[in-house]
């Protein structure tokens, strides 16, 4: 019986021991420093809105590890001894492991800049975060947010949530530059501005400046405007968080550097999650994916190897959700701001209601690359066939009900999307009606 | 100067304002007028005061429900559900839970407390002679008044939960038609109708009321009232047996229980409209999940049995002693105590479906149905859950949803009664209610999507 040790209790260290827990009576210990229990850490927001409590954000029931002879060390790990293969903790005990897999997560970018250090000024990864929020914000009527990606719009509906004026501060010139396509970043935009938040485009931190008790008092902006402030929200993304590994031969670039088999340079040392860099990452991707779902599939494919049927990891096309304030986004395949030149892009946007749908594709052969939709629910199984098979453009906005996943009783807009890429096009195409047939066929039901 | 400053509905307001005070304080001024008529009171001018009180309540709480959500962007609106006072059982919590409970248990066992009287009526039952008079051209008694002021929580606080979830046309529609329903089924057209009725043998007519909900309705006096009233009777009588025999499960097998749970029976409109404050109060545990299908297939079979006794009794003339005290017990123990008292009583301290998700034996019966022939399920779309809980936590008959949707499971459970709330505040759009094929409905043993087929298995 072997003993896995498991560093992290997140999304990727836990679904790795659950998985290998399924189907092996190995030892397995998760060893983690930031809360006792797992808990989503996607729903850190909520906790503070009032939405939900922590206990809420628990997927599991505090019994279900000791039910599955899951043990938990609360303890954070100083260090890692690959070499008599054992982990020292902050209290001084080691733990002999015979496999180990590094699922330590991320960190916050912090910027260096002028008055970084100030109270008040703090960003939003972990539980600590959170408590810390709590207190930073005791009182505050005014706060900057700096970046605007998917944690800043998540701290800002925090802040509006206890009545506190925002501002954000975003160096693109448009929100969510980087990502979002510039209608859709521009319809954002104007929803940011509907909830009273000044979003403040193309404007650059220059210093941020303290009163005589050494709180935040205001942030300068490159271009010289002063903005009154008592918090500050620090949103300008997230890296592997793997300092504490720095002495242990584990190869480390940015993050803990894998093959596609999630090992490292040291034999039975294994990486997942947001910590773990690929060397050569699967065709289309990132080296460093830092979302749920990347940590749960990198989980789910090595707990294969863990059990004895080493297993190559091969993510099918990628896929995304996250909702700005009310509006709802999710993304299927490639949909890339600016697109190549063998390449067509079609975008949809309703006149007043914010929802738009926007498609990439081939040129020559129609063939589907990306979806990205706004205020408006797909069916991922079906996305997900689409784009595999390649399937044709014209197919696919006729046969757009069948990818529907808007609540019933929703109104649709198949028919307005295939009006406006026709008229473009100078097609006829004609919506096809929802089928179940072809949905147990595509879902493989 | 920011936006804000130039706004004049703030987006985010946190206390009430003048325009939400005002509509406060009418609600306020009706409920005033009822509990100092329950006091014991006899108001003179009786349809002064009664509008005073009903018109307050109606149009204070739709004045304070649209100062609140539409001067907000449409969306969920869960902010501060965990900190307040009202709804994370706190000291208001308690207050109204004890208040509802006493309300009960003076409407079962000290009715003549209401002032129902033989030949006139005093107090809060005067109060409403008037509109019993309009209604039904009698005066008022203690059910009369139940009815009214049921029905008045469900339009009232139905048109709130309207507002608040204007963003989501299935709650909207869902909520409509239950309003509708309640007002015109339970309360107006019974009323008109009792004046048709033969005055020495009534019978009630909640037309969509069906046993065993209506624990009483094979009860010989009941079968007798129907029996003598002619055409209308029969009606009834017809009505009421089709009802669970074949349109029950016809319905459910298509659309799930939800047709009757919420869009239909009026415990479901009052839980939903009334209750839908404390539908995170519901226990998510494995434990509760135990006890509640211990309880409610218990009361299914306690409902069958004393209403085989009591239809033994009815056509053999044999039998009274067991069958008598078996139906008294029933209407004590579930009829009155855990519908009533318990059902909504308990609403702010254990949710807003207690009776319907441990008790309700229509809601067991139509339970079983959805769990083994059905066409509804609550599809999980793929891999996109993020396991942050809200789902869970909102559904009020204390479903783990999560724990199927970060599974990619669809989630079919007996006890689902179609609220459609998981869906609503997903916020990753992970949750469709739907009605399809069987086929591939109940995936026990899923694959979330992401991986590609050859990293699957
Ligand atoms: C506010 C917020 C919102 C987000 N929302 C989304 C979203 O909507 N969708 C999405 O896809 N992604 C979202 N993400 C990203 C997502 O949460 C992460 O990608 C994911 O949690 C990473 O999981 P993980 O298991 O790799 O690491 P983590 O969840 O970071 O878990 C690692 C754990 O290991 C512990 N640890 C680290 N080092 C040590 C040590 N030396 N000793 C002991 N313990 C240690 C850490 O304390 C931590 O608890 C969000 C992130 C944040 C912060
Ligand atoms: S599972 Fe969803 S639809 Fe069913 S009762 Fe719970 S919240 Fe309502
Ligand atoms: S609310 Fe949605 S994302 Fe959150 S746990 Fe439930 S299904 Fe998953």
């Amino acid at each position: 019986m072997a003993h896995i040790v498991i560093i992290g209790n997140g999304i990727s260290g836990v679904t790795c021991a659950r998985l290998v827990r399924k189907r092996s009576d190995d030892e397995i210990t998760i060893i983690s420093s930031e809360t006792e229990h797992f808990y989503a850490r996607t729903a850190l927001m909520y906790i503070y809105m009032g939405h939900m409590k922590y206990e809420h954000t628990k997927p599991y029931e505090d019994n279900f590890w000791k039910k599955n002879n899951i043990t938990l060390v609360h303890q954070y790990v100083e260090k890692v001894d690959a070499k008599n293969k054992n982990v020292t903790l902050k209290n001084g005990n080691s733990i002999q492991y015979d496999k180990l897999v590094l699922a330590c997560g991320s960190k916050s970018n912090v910027p260096d800049i002028q008055g970084k250090d100030l109270l008040g000024i703090q960003s939003l990864y972990n539980y600590q975060d959170l408590q810390n929020m709590e207190i930073n914000t005791k009182g505050v009527k005014n706060a900057v947010i700096l970046g605007g990606g998917l944690i800043g719009i998540e701290m800002a509906e925090m802040l509006l949530s206890r009545n506190i004026h925002v501002t954000m501060l975003v160096r693109e010139v448009a929100y969510w530059g980087g990502i979002l396509p510039e209608e859709e970043a521009k319809m954002i935009g104007r929803h940011i501005a509907e909830h009273h938040i000044d979003l403040l485009l193309g404007s650059e931190l220059s210093e941020i400046i303290g009163n005589k008790s050494g709180s935040v008092k205001a942030v300068k902006t490159k271009k010289g405007e002063t903005i009154p402030c008592e918090f500050v929200g620090i949103a300008i993304g997230v890296g592997p968080n793997v300092s504490f590994l720095k002495d242990s031969g584990i190869e480390i670039d940015r993050g803990v550097l894998i093959n596609d088999h999630f090992e490292t340079n040291i034999p039975d040392i294994f990486a997942v999650g947001d910590c773990a860099q690929f060397k050569e990452p699967p065709a289309g991707r990132k080296p460093i994916e830092q979302v749920w779902y990347t940590g749960r599939m990198h989980a789910e494919t090595l707990a294969k190897t863990l059990l004895g049927k080493r297993t190559r990891y091969q993510p099918g096309p990628w896929f995304n959700s996250a909702k700005f304030l009310d509006i709802e986004y999710q993304t299927y395949g490639d949909v890339p701001v600016k697109i190549n030149e063998d390449e067509k892009g079609f975008y949809w946007e309703h006149d007043n209601r914010k929802i738009s749908f926007r498609a990439r594709y081939h040129a020559a052969t129609g063939r589907l690359l990306g979806v990205n939709t706004f205020g408006m629910r797909l069916r991922h199984g079906v996305l997900e066939n689409w784009i595999l098979n390649k399937q044709n453009i014209e197919y696919v906005l006729s046969h757009l009900a069948d990818a529907n996943f808007d609540p019933e009783f929703f109104r649709t807009y198949e028919e307005e999307i295939i009006r406006k890429f026709n008229k473009e096009n100078n097609t006829q195409l004609k919506t096809v009606k929802k089928s179940w047939k072809r949905l147990l066929q595509i879902l493989n039901l | 100067m920011s936006a804000s400053d130039l706004s004049i509905a703030q987006p985010h307001p946190q206390g009430a304002d003048a325009i939400q005070k005002i509509g406060l304080s009418l609600a306020a001024l009706g409920l005033l007028v009822l509990l100092v008529a329950m006091a014991g009171v006899t108001f003179e001018q009786r349809t002064l005061f009664l509008s005073i009180a009903l018109g307050g309540i109606l149009v204070g709480t739709v004045v304070y429900a649209s100062r609140k959500y539409m001067t907000q962007p449409a969306g969920i609106k869960n902010n501060g559900v965990m900190h307040k006072q009202l709804t994370n059982r706190g000291v208001f919590g308690w207050m109204i839970g004890i208040f509802l409970t006493g309300f009960y248990v003076l409407l079962y066992w000290f009715p003549y407390l209401f002032g129902t009287g033989d030949k006139t009526n005093t107090g809060l039952v005067a109060l409403f002679d008037p509109l019993s008079n309009f209604l039904n051209g009698g005066k008022a008694d203690e059910y009369f008044v139940y009815g009214s002021v049921y029905s008045l929580a469900v339009l009232s606080l139905g048109i709130k939960f309207m507002l608040k979830y204007r963003n989501n046309r299935y709650q909207f529609t869902r909520t409509l038609v239950v309003i509708l329903i309640q007002l015109s089924f339970a309360y107006v057209i019974p009323e008109i109708l009792k004046s048709l009725q033969r005055p020495d043998a009534s019978f009630e007519m909640d037309i969509k009321n069906f046993w065993p909900l209506k624990f009483d309705f094979f009860d010989g006096d009941n079968l007798n009232a129907m029996r003598k009233n002619g055409g209308l009777g029969m009606l009834f009588l017809v009505a009421g047996v089709l009802g669970f025999t074949v349109l029950a499960p016809i319905i459910t097998y298509f659309t799930g229980k939800r047709w009757y749970c919420s869009w239909v029976c009026g415990c479901g409109g009052l839980a939903e409209t009334a209750g839908d404050s404390f539908r995170q109060l519901s226990s998510k545990k494995l434990v509760a999940w135990k006890i509640e299908r211990w309880l409610i297939y218990s009361v299914l079979i306690f409902v069958v049995i004393m209403t085989a006794g009591v239809l033994y009794t009815y056509f053999s003339g044999k039998g009274e002693g067991v069958s008598g005290p078996l139906r008294s017990a029933y209407g004590f123990m579930i009829g009155s105590i855990f519908s009533g008292v318990i059902g909504v009583g308990f609403y702010p301290l254990m949710g807003n479906r207690v009776w319907c998700r441990f008790g309700c034996p229509m809601a067991a019966y139509i339970g079983l149905v959805q769990r083994f022939k059905s066409r509804f399920r609550i599809t999980t779309n793929g891999g996109q859950c993020i396991s942050c809980g809200n789902c869970s936590t909102y559904c009020e008959q204390g479903i783990d949803v999560r724990w199927y949707a970060q599974r990619g499971q669809n989630i079919v459970r007996s006890s689902c009664v179609g609220c459609g709330i998981c869906s609503a505040v997903c916020p990753r759009g992970v949750l469709k209610l739907e009605n399809g094929p069987e086929q591939g409905r109940i995936n026990e043993d899923p694959l979330l999507i992401g991986l590609l087929k050859q990293n699957k298995d």
